[in-house]
């Protein structure tokens, strides 16, 4: 099966996917098993590769680029509504 | 062995083009220019809003500085300058930083020279002059270490940082390895990454110089912006999946590549130093590309995910789509598709493609943005006019 997400870093706990991925849809990369996406993730957006915990760093690039706002479940969508950003708090 | 060539500058320097450029020295004289523009279409005539109104001494610093590196850029083999006289940003001011421009330079000023249609006249004369004169320079031998190329990128995608920018990446590595120097800015789009670009500077003065850019850019952006600082990407950003500056950043500074930073240097400084050197300039395409110029820059890759056309007068601007939605949606402007990452085509690959158009491009042929006549110039400012 062809890949439809990118993991940028080994370290990251993010994947981005490269096209829309569907609920249920299995998300795949060549350096992991697949797991289904536990909501529509967008194209270009990206989904949680494990358990993230409210208040853990949300890692891309093998840097740490946002800190979660509430726990997250591998598969679920990452974005602006369970982030907080690191420098500026709300 | 790879051969490029370029046109020798009695400084030393080497362009990748022999414009002739015509530059205003402030904008109330742009009709002038327009004018010179439509007699002698081979001229890069660059018509701006600026010269005069700003008195603040880091506003009037940036503008000379701007100008003098547009006039001394090693694209440009011949100037004309169109002053009117009472402006700040004069030519009699502007001299001292243009006599040693080492290229045929005709200075004009409406308000001695008989007026705008006189001075138009005697424009149009000039630049014809000056076309013929330069038109005959041979393209000559050059070599890597006489190159400064940029990376810029503007209306990003979450994409930018996924695919062109690690791309751009991985062609200032191969540049930096054979002696090029490589040029980025956009402080504003360092905020978040202290920690990653300190870690490859040279030394600690470097490593304290990039700390306290990126610290400023941080103030000013809170200061600005308030609590919405968080909120500096734009909405545009926000669609493409970007969810805070940090990504963004982190994004953004991959397209320099991962060799060490060997200087800091001020919006539009010519840096020097060799290999990867960081600008103190700002976010804004067209600022930053205006500064990324006068240092002296003499190519510039440009990523983009949501689509920006612009370019640089006498700069050629190689625009990398990181999509291959907007590579297709906006052909006729784009000279690299990096969104073919996505359908499987290893980044080596995609790295050659763009190594073997980058030296097209230094040897003459045209970029998407050059043929299309896409040029942007805009510039930092610090404070309102009066």
């Amino acid at each position: 099966m062809k890949d439809n997400v990118l993991i940028i870093h080994p370290r990251d706990n993010v994947a981005v996917a490269l096209r829309t991925i569907d609920v249920g849809e299995l998300a795949v990369a060549k350096e992991m098993e697949g797991f289904p996406a536990l909501e529509t993730i967008p194209a270009s957006h990206k989904i949680a590769l494990r358990d993230i915990f409210q208040g853990e760093e949300i890692i891309k690039y093998g840097e740490t680029v946002a800190v979660s706002g509430r726990n997250i479940k591998k598969g679920e969508w990452v974005h602006t509504h369970n982030l907080e950003s690191k420098r500026w708090k709300k | 062995m790879i051969q490029i060539s370029g046109y020798e500058r009695k400084n030393g320097k080497f362009g990748i083009r022999n414009h002739l450029l015509v530059l205003p020295t402030v904008s109330c004289v742009n009709g002038v220019v327009q004018r010179l523009s439509r007699e002698v279409p081979e001229a890069v005539c660059i018509p701006h809003a600026y010269g005069c109104g700003r008195g603040g001494p880091r506003d009037l610093e940036i503008l000379s500085r701007i100008l003098s590196g547009l006039i001394h850029h090693p694209n440009v083999g011949g100037v004309v300058l169109i002053g009117l006289g009472c402006e700040v940003s004069n030519t009699k001011n502007l001299f001292p930083l243009i006599k040693e421009a080492g290229k045929p330079v005709e200075v004009l000023n409406v308000q001695e020279d008989g007026g705008s249609l006189e001075t138009s006249r005697k424009g149009i004369a000039a630049a014809r002059r000056i076309l013929s004169e330069i038109s005959s320079q041979p393209r000559v031998p050059l070599s890597w270490d006489k190159l400064l190329i940029a990376m810029e990128c503007g209306g990003s995608d979450a994409m930018s940082g996924v695919t062109a920018n690690v791309a751009m990446g991985a062609v200032s590595d191969w540049l930096v390895e054979r002696g090029a120097t490589v040029i980025f800015g956009e402080n504003t789009e360092m905020i978040g990454t202290t920690q990653v670009l300190v870690r490859r500077a040279k030394n600690g003065q470097v490593a304290k110089q990039i700390e306290q850019m990126i610290e400023r850019a941080e103030k000013l952006t809170q200061e600005v912006m308030g609590n919405l600082a968080n909120l500096v990407i734009s909405p545009g950003n926000m669609d493409g999946g970007m969810s805070t500056i940090a990504e963004k950043s982190m994004g953004c500074i991959v397209k320099g590549g991962t060799t060490t930073i060997n200087q800091v240097v001020d919006y539009g400084e010519a840096p020097s130093e060799h290999g990867l050197i960081l600008q103190d300039g700002p976010g804004y395409d067209g600022d930053s590309m205006a500064g990324l110029a006068a240092s002296g820059s003499q190519l510039m890759f440009f990523s983009t995910g949501r689509g920006t056309p612009a370019g640089f007068p006498a700069l050629p601007v190689i625009k990398v789509a990181s999509n291959t939605r907007i590579y297709e949606a906006m052909k006729d402007d784009m000279d690299v598709n990096a969104g073919s990452v996505v359908e499987g085509r290893p980044l080596d690959e995609l790295r050659a493609e763009m190594i073997d158009l980058m030296i097209r491009v230094i040897n003459g042929e045209e970029t998407r943005a050059e043929v299309n006549g896409m040029d942007v110039f805009t510039l930092m400012t610090v404070h309102p006019p009066f």
